[in-house]
Formats: C-alpha cells, structure tokens, sequence
C-alpha cells in the first residue's frame, strides 16, 4: 500500500520532470525562431559587404568590422536624425505626461458638471483612425506653416493622449483617496492635491505610459514620412527608411542602421520592462 | 451681535463662492487635453468629412462634388477595389496565426518554470521593434538569393522563391512579419485572460478524471474565447492601418499584390494630390471598420463565452 503510494508520487514527479523538459525544449525553439532575424541583423551588420553576400551564409562574421558603423556615423546627417528624435520624444512624452495626469485626475477625483459625457467623448477618440484625421491634419499644418518642422509630431502628441489619461485615471481609483480627503481639509487646493499627492503615488503608471509613448513616439513612421521632406529634420527611422534608397542595397548598412534605431527602445525596454507588460495587459483585460 | 451676524454671512458668501469656483475647477484640469482632442481629432474629422465631398489639389480652391468621390471610388476604380481585396487578404493570412501561436506561447509560460522572463523577453523583442527595422530585416531575411529564408528551405531540398517580388508570395510574406511581430501583445493578452480563470474549475475537473489535453480544450479555450475575440477584432483592424512595413517592404508591389488600404490612401493623398478622394476612402474605412467591428460583436454573441 505504501510502497504503491510511493511509486506514484515519484511517477508524478518524474511525469512534472517530463513537462518541464517538454515545456522549456519547445520555448527554446520558439524562442530561438522569434530572435533569429535580430541575429541576422546583427550579425550582418558587423561584416564587410563581400561576407554579407556569401554563400552558405555565415551565421558569425568571419572578420569582423564596423566599417557599416562608420559608413553610417560618417555621413554627418546621421547624428542629426538621432538628436531630432530624442528631442521628439521627449517633448512628446513630457508634455503627454503633464496633460493626461492632469485630465486623469479630474476625471477620477474632481466633479464638474458634464464629466461622464466629456471622458467618454474622450474615450471615443481612441477608435478613430488616423487615416481620417492625417490628411486634413496636414492641411492644417500646411496652413499654419508646421509642415516641415517638428511641431506636428510633438503638439497633437503632448496635448491629445485619450489612451494615456485612460490608464492613468484607471490608476488613480486604485489609489487610497484618504491622504487626499485629510489634505483637503487641511486646507490643500485641487492643484496642490495633484501636485503633492496624486503625481507622486501615480508614478508607477506614469512609468507605463512614459514608456508607451516614448516607443510610439520613436517608432512613429508615418508622422515624419508625411509632414517632414527636408533631409536635416528627418527622424532615424525616416533616415534609415528613407536613405535605404540611396545607399544602393549595402545590407550591412542597412543592418547598422537597424541596430541603431533599435537600440534605444531596447534599453528603455529592458530597464522598464515591467510597466510595460503592466500596460499592454491593462486595456486588454478591459476590453 | 449684530456684527457676528454680518461675519457669518460673509463666511457663508465667501464659502459657496467658493464651491461654485469649485465646482467648475475641474475644467481647469482636462482644458490642455480637451484643446487638444478638439484641434487635432474632432476638427480634422469634420474637415476630412467635408474635404470628402469635394475635389480638390491643395492649389486651386476645393470643389463641391458631393458624393461623386464615393460613387467614383466604388463604381470606377478598379484599384481601390482590389486594395480592399488585397487588405482582406492580408487580414485572411495573419489571422489564424495570430491567434493561435501566441496562445501556445502563453499556455507554455503559464507554468511555474525557470527562466521565465527570459523567454518572454524573447517575444516581447520584435514588439518593440520599429517597423523600419523590421521591414528591412526581413527584406534581408527574404532575400531570394542571399537570404537566410531560402538558405534555410535548401537544406530541405525546397527552392524557394524570391519573396517579395512573387505576386503570389509577397502578401503572406508580409503577413508573417506581421504576425511574428505581435507574437508577444497576443502573448500578454493570454496571460492576462489565462490569469482570469479560477483555478477550482481545474481541481474539480482533474477529480472527474480530465487529463490535460481535456482540461485545455474544456476549460481554457472555452474561458479565453473574450481574448480571442479581441485579438480578432483587433489584429483585422491593425491591417487597415498599416503603412511603414508596406513602404519598407514592398512599396505596394509587385504590379498592386501588396497594396493595402492605408497605402493605396496616401498615394492617393500625397502621391497624386487627391485629397478629397483620399479623404472619401478614409471614411470607407471608417464606415469597414466599425461595420467589421459590429459583425465580429454579434458573432462573438454564438461562441464567446463570457
């Protein structure tokens, strides 16, 4: 009886052993599969251009060179796209910040009158196409003048964020409203409240959507291929993209300009990774 | 006393000044974001409604045509039609992938093991990626005669073909990169509604004796029929609003095979200066959109179980 009852213990264990085995087995493979074309890429990129070209491929640069590097850096523009779009995104992040945590928290603490309508409103904006809005929103830069400088990639981004003052006004009801109560009868004004209380407590969310906007805001390809055509505003996506024309077909070019552009959303990614699970999961689980 | 009357009537006037101020300060609140949605979103759908029935260049002034672009775009351009054919295409490859494999993925990570943020890090990656990186990765990746793709079919014996110059291969080429790169948003969605389901319903089913394959099939797919939905709905519209990977990719071609709505849109729009035309195709696809959305809502009614 016992002797039976210590088999099937240990065939149980040896059956959650086999599940393990069979589990991690096949995310390796999978694993592996969803990161072999950020190999190539890298890889590519650190070969001479007669290696590229070779065949059988070489999965590790024989001789090694950052000649693709130096190619890329040489050509003067290349640091100006990259200091354009580290200046898009963070005044399209800073300001996205401000706006949407102001907004959040009206809607989540203050009353006014018409706030039910004026967040659903808001709301809705977030199922709007961009294709609907782009073109008379080009019209109208081209009328003020904007086309052909940054402001129509930071403007509407800082002061029109529906997504970012969702997730932050669904924050802040998972705060304890207590600590805001005693201020206020302490005589604390509404801006007080937020600057004081509310923003600090809110930090982790506004991490999420920092991260969120700063990746939307780098990776924005659209944007700047419609409302920018001189070569020295270009962002580095538009850079890369734009230049591949160019640069007759050199992939370890190519390739060094792909790990450049993806590099900084990997670090901000890496370092943050948590918050942004948090945010994609947020709206799914609503929705 | 007559004096403390005065000042309690003062306090009293002072304090529902106040509250009315109050009441009214919230606006103060959400004005920066409420100029913002006026400016860059209600306006220019009102402008890009009314540019809609007009032709215009952008040089000479716009003219009233009323619904001709709709009635042109549905009944002249053969173009339009077989871009919306193409988008349905697209939408056709990716979506069976898309809802399966990153439910295998999240099913896997749903266990206690090791080494499990690694392994999602791992999927997360292509997310994160611009698609400019992407596009030309995979532009690389195809390549017919260089490419890793094809290298990897000959240790099969298979020949494949120059992908994205193949009118037939180059929309699920493109499709796959699509799918590959939302492995791991689906991902999370699986986690978050694998999560939701209350683990009872799984004792009480492995006492009446269900293994695990019976257990998936009775318990976790029936409960996580919400999220598949989603992904759906979501993973169709995501094919009317891509751009950046066709441009990078493909360009449209070959001969139109890879045109999809948003592309054909703008070349409309900034290629031949249509802007009213492209302003009525923008509101087709509005009007697609919603409508998919609304069918997918009351098909899910049938077999979404919530």
């Amino acid at each position: 009886m016992r002797a039976a009852r210590v088999e099937r213990v240990a065939s149980l264990k040896q059956q959650e052993l086999l599940a393990n085995i069979v589990t991690h087995i096949l995310l390796i493979v999978l694993g592996l599969a969803a990161l072999a074309p950020f190999w190539w890429m890298i890889s590519t990129s650190f070969k001479t251009e007669f290696e590229a070209f070779q065949i059988p491929p070489t999965w590790l640069p024989l001789e090694p060179t950052l000649e693709a590097y130096g190619d890329l850096f040489l050509d003067q523009l290349f640091g100006i796209f990259l200091y354009n779009s580290v200046k898009i995104a963070v005044l399209s992040v800073g300001g996205q910040l401000i706006t949407s945590s102001l907004a959040a928290f009206a809607f989540a603490r203050l009353d006014f009158p018409g706030k039910n309508v004026l967040f659903i409103i808001v709301l809705s904006t977030m199922m709007v196409p961009y294709a609907v809005t782009v073109i008379p929103l080009y019209i109208v830069m081209h009328r003020v003048g904007w086309v052909n400088t940054h402001l129509p990639l930071i403007v509407p981004a800082m002061l029109s964020s529906a997504y970012g003052t969702f997730l932050l006004r669904q924050f802040m009801f998972s705060l304890p409203i207590e600590l805001e109560d005693a201020a206020r009868i302490d005589g604390c004004s509404s801006f007080g409240i937020y600057r004081r209380i509310a923003l600090p407590l809110m930090k982790p969310a506004l991490a999420t959507l920092g991260v969120f906007s700063f990746m939307a805001s780098w990776n924005n390809f659209f944007g700047p291929f419609i409302f920018l055509d001189r070569k020295y505003l270009f962002t580095v996506q538009l850079g890369v993209a734009l230049v591949q024309r160019q640069w007759y077909t050199s992939w370890p070019r190519l390739m060094a300009g792909s790990v450049v552009v993806t590099l900084p959303v990997l670090l901000v990614f890496l370092l943050l990774q948590r918050y942004f699970v948090r945010g994609i999961s947020l709206p799914g689980i609503k929705g | 006393m007559a004096q403390s009357q005065v000042l309690t009537r003062l306090v009293a006037k002072t304090k529902t000044r106040e509250i009315r101020w109050h009441r009214y300060e919230g606006y103060l609140f959400v004005a920066p974001l409420l100029i913002g949605i006026v400016a860059f979103i209600f306006l220019p759908i009102a402008a890009s409604l009314y540019m809609s029935f007009h032709t215009w260049d952008m040089v000479s002034p716009p003219e009233l045509v009323g619904l001709k672009n709709y009635a042109r775009l549905v009944s002249r351009d053969r173009i339009f039609w077989k871009v919306l054919g193409n988008t349905f295409k697209y939408a056709g490859w990716i979506i069976v992938p898309s809802v399966t494999f990153p439910l295998i993925l999240a099913a896997l990570l749903d266990r206690p093991i090791r080494l499990r943020y690694l392994y999602r890090l791992a999927f997360f990656l292509p997310l994160v990626t611009s698609v400019v990186a992407v596009g030309l990765m995979f532009r690389w990746l195809y390549d017919g005669e260089f490419g890793l793709i094809n290298y990897t079919l000959s240790w099969v014996r298979i020949d494949g073909p120059n992908w994205l110059s193949d009118v037939f291969w180059a929309m699920p080429a493109v499709a796959m990169v699509t799918v590959w790169q939302g492995l791991g948003y689906n991902m999370v969605l699986y986690l978050a509604g694998l999560q939701g389901i209350p683990d009872h319903l799984y004792e009480a089913a492995t006492i009446d004796g269900a293994g695990p394959f019976s257990r998936f099939f009775q318990i976790t797919i029936p409960l996580l029929t919400p999220t598949m939905f989603f992904i759906l709905v979501m993973s169709v519209i995501g094919t009317f609003q891509t751009f950046g990977l066709i441009y990078v990719m493909t360009q449209g071609g070959p001969i139109n095979s890879t045109n999809v709505y948003i592309y054909y849109l703008w070349q409309m729009a900034f290629g031949s200066s249509k802007m009213g035309y492209a302003s009525a195709m923008a509101w087709i696809l509005a009007m697609v959109i919603f409508t998919i959305t609304m069918i997918q809502v009351r098909l899910a009614r049938l077999w979404v179980h919530y």
